[in-house]
């Protein structure tokens, strides 16, 4: 059985000097940003709001719904499915595709507030191993209790656009090295985007046998 | 206990494992830290602890504080204003003043280290001597959103020198090509401005103030300064007070030294006179024990700024998990998402109403601070910042790259 060495990704942000006052604006730079402004605006809250449950949505339907108003085009926003998409580019496509559908409808397009722009962010992140190493599912389990809900970010989140929609790095070592593919398929299963990472944990520890 | 240790019940083990983790990758590198005064203010007071516990991390760490006489430091208290946005003139000999002041200090400090982080504007210059420029941060940590031209072009020809700089709001980027980051300001919860106390200790502060502790208290901390509209608190207070029975309380400091202070807090006081429930009480800047006790003892804290930096009395009053009524301005709504971990309003009007939900809800006013609590826990505690800081430095080496990967 090969290790399931545990990971972890920290990020600090970066500015893009980016910034938008209406939907208009906001497709505009969302059309000519990198895929990591695209991850950071649809991620970041999993880690910078961990006590909301549910999580709320990515930045762009908060920034729609609070600070322009426009509940029906934040809640189509919030509405992605972003677990359903294998990459990044195919994720912004969508979100691109609902805000061009919005500008083209909307006669009066709204300005937002001085001091509630929307600030398109990067993030400058580092992966890097943690001292948790398993070589058994006894220590697989141990370890996911004991790792930083960055880690288990890194492991469902960062995984899937690394693998593909379907997979993640515990679904795939649990399937192949612990010959545990009910609980891979369990995992694979699960919308991680709808629970908070402490959440998201204690979901896990349920789903992985103590053995 | 080792001091990194010491956070860890506030932040879990596994975040203090993590940064360990991040420490290794800068191991054996020296970072040095230049600002401009070792007590007093707040970026001492973050790096009089971020210094130690990045020690602890097996880093080679350095704190440089800049020298300089009385005439530098009332310029770059003039240029400090201007860059805050306020009338500011800039003379010939202010020019000579500075650029004497950064060559006596270059003189006596040693910039050879890794990484440099230099913070504010009073060492800005100092990027003209460091060896190794690619690896030089610019730490701002005062607002520069709409500075006066005069003080933003006196220090531009410096920060255009630095790879990258640092603020603490998107807002404040400004327009150069560099690289500019996001660090919040951050919190330390062992200081004796966030730490646990016992209940006799606040029950004590509370009665010394002249406060009934049995009875609600609303409460804002802040500087007798005309940006933090005490007079509009008091002005919310009394349109709750028609409704709801509580005690105001306006603490703060910084008014005997600052003649505009010193007229604001007598202006609160003749608000306050005749109403034995209005409380305005001045501090001296070192009460931290004192502070932390009646926020401790507040029912609902207020913040009513007009204007306001990052707003760190906010993070204080979120962590003592307090419900907290605050203008949406400044970091303030980085802080609180409003009806979720606190409230955010814009007018007298609205700070009242809320007062008023508030005092008569206590079950959901204490979720709000529950709320506000866990907020502050993952994002504006000091490790947070140490981490920020190494990942940054970490970067320096990544130009260009925005996801680097350690094996």
């Amino acid at each position: 059985m090969s290790p399931f060495e545990f990971r972890t990704r920290l990020t600090v942000t970066k500015l893009t000097r980016r910034i938008a006052t209406t939907v208009g604006q906001l497709v505009q730079h969302l059309r000519e940003v990198s895929a990591s402004v695209v991850f950071h605006h649809t991620h970041h809250y999993l880690v910078q709001h961990q006590e909301l449950s549910p999580e709320p949505p990515n930045d762009f339907a908060h920034w729609v719904t609070t600070a322009l108003q426009e509940d029906e085009l934040g809640e189509r926003l919030a509405s992605v499915d972003t677990v359903r998409f294998a990459s990044l580019a195919a994720l912004k496509a969508r979100l691109v595709e609902i805000l061009e559908a919005h500008v083209t409808a909307d006669r009066n397009p709204r300005v937002v507030p001085d001091g509630e722009e929307f600030h398109f962010k990067d993030a400058v992140s580092v992966v890097l191993p943690t001292d948790h190493v398993a070589r058994t599912v006894a220590e697989f389990r141990t370890a996911l209790a004991r790792v930083s809900t960055a880690s288990i970010a890194y492991h469902l989140f960062e995984s899937r656009l690394r693998l593909g929609a379907e997979d993640n790095d515990l679904s795939n070592w649990l399937e192949r090295e612990a010959d545990l593919p009910a609980v891979a398929r369990a995992i694979r299963a699960l919308d991680p985007y709808t629970y908070t990472l402490e959440g998201l944990r204690q979901v896990l520890l349920g789903l992985v046998p103590q053995r | 206990m080792t001091e990194l240790d010491a956070y860890a019940p506030f932040v879990g083990q596994a975040t203090i494992d993590e940064l360990r983790v991040l420490g290794k990758r800068m191991r054996g590198r020296s970072i040095q830290h230049i600002n401009s005064t070792a007590v007093g203010g707040g970026v001492a007071e973050i790096l009089s602890r971020l210094v130690p516990l990045t020690r602890e991390l097996g880093i080679d760490v350095h704190w440089d504080v800049i020298k300089g006489g009385e005439d530098f430091f009332a310029l770059t208290k003039r240029l400090h204003n201007g860059l805050h946005g306020g009338p500011t003139t800039i003379t010939p000999e202010d020019h000579e003043i500075f650029k004497e002041t950064t060559e006596e200090n270059l003189r006596t400090l040693q910039l050879g280290r890794d990484v440099v982080f230099i913070h504010d504007p009073q060492p800005v210059a100092l990027i003209q001597a460091v060896p190794n420029r690619s690896r030089a941060v610019w730490r701002c940590h005062i607002d520069v959103s709409q500075p006066a031209p005069e003080a933003w072009n006196f220090i531009r020809p410096w920060v255009v020198q630095y790879p990258a700089m640092v603020v603490s709001e998107p807002d404040f980027a400004r327009d150069v090509d560099i690289e500019q980051f996001l660090v919040a300001p951050s919190i330390d919860p062992l200081s004796d401005k966030n730490k646990e106390l016992e209940p006799d200790f606040v029950h004590d502060v509370t009665v010394k103030h002249g406060l009934d502790p049995s009875r609600p208290i609303v409460t804002q901390v802040s500087r007798f300064d005309r940006l933090k509209d005490p007079l509009g608190v008091i002005e919310a207070y009394a349109q709750a007070r028609r409704y709801n029975d509580c005690q105001l309380l306006l603490v703060g400091g910084g008014a005997s030294d600052d003649p505009e202070g010193h007229q604001v807090l007598q202006e609160c006081r003749e608000r306050a006179a005749g109403d034995p429930d209005v409380h305005v009480i001045e501090l001296p800047p070192d009460a931290h024990l004192e502070i932390n006790a009646l926020q401790r003892a507040s029912t609902v804290i207020i913040q009513k700024s007009l204007r306001e930096g990052f707003g760190l009395t906010v993070t204080e009053a979120l962590w003592k998990a307090k419900p907290v009524i605050a203008t949406a301005t400044g970091g303030i709504p980085l802080q609180i998402t409003h009806k979720y971990s606190g409230i955010l309003t814009h007018s007298i009007d609205g700070t009242a109403y809320w007062m008023k939900q508030l005092l008569n809800a206590p079950d959901y006013a204490r979720w709000l601070g529950q709320n506000g609590r866990e907020h502050v826990r993952h994002n504006f505690l000091l490790i947070r910042q140490l981490r920020d800081y190494l990942i940054l430095a970490i970067s320096l080496d990544h130009r260009g790259e925005t996801l680097i990967r350690f094996d």
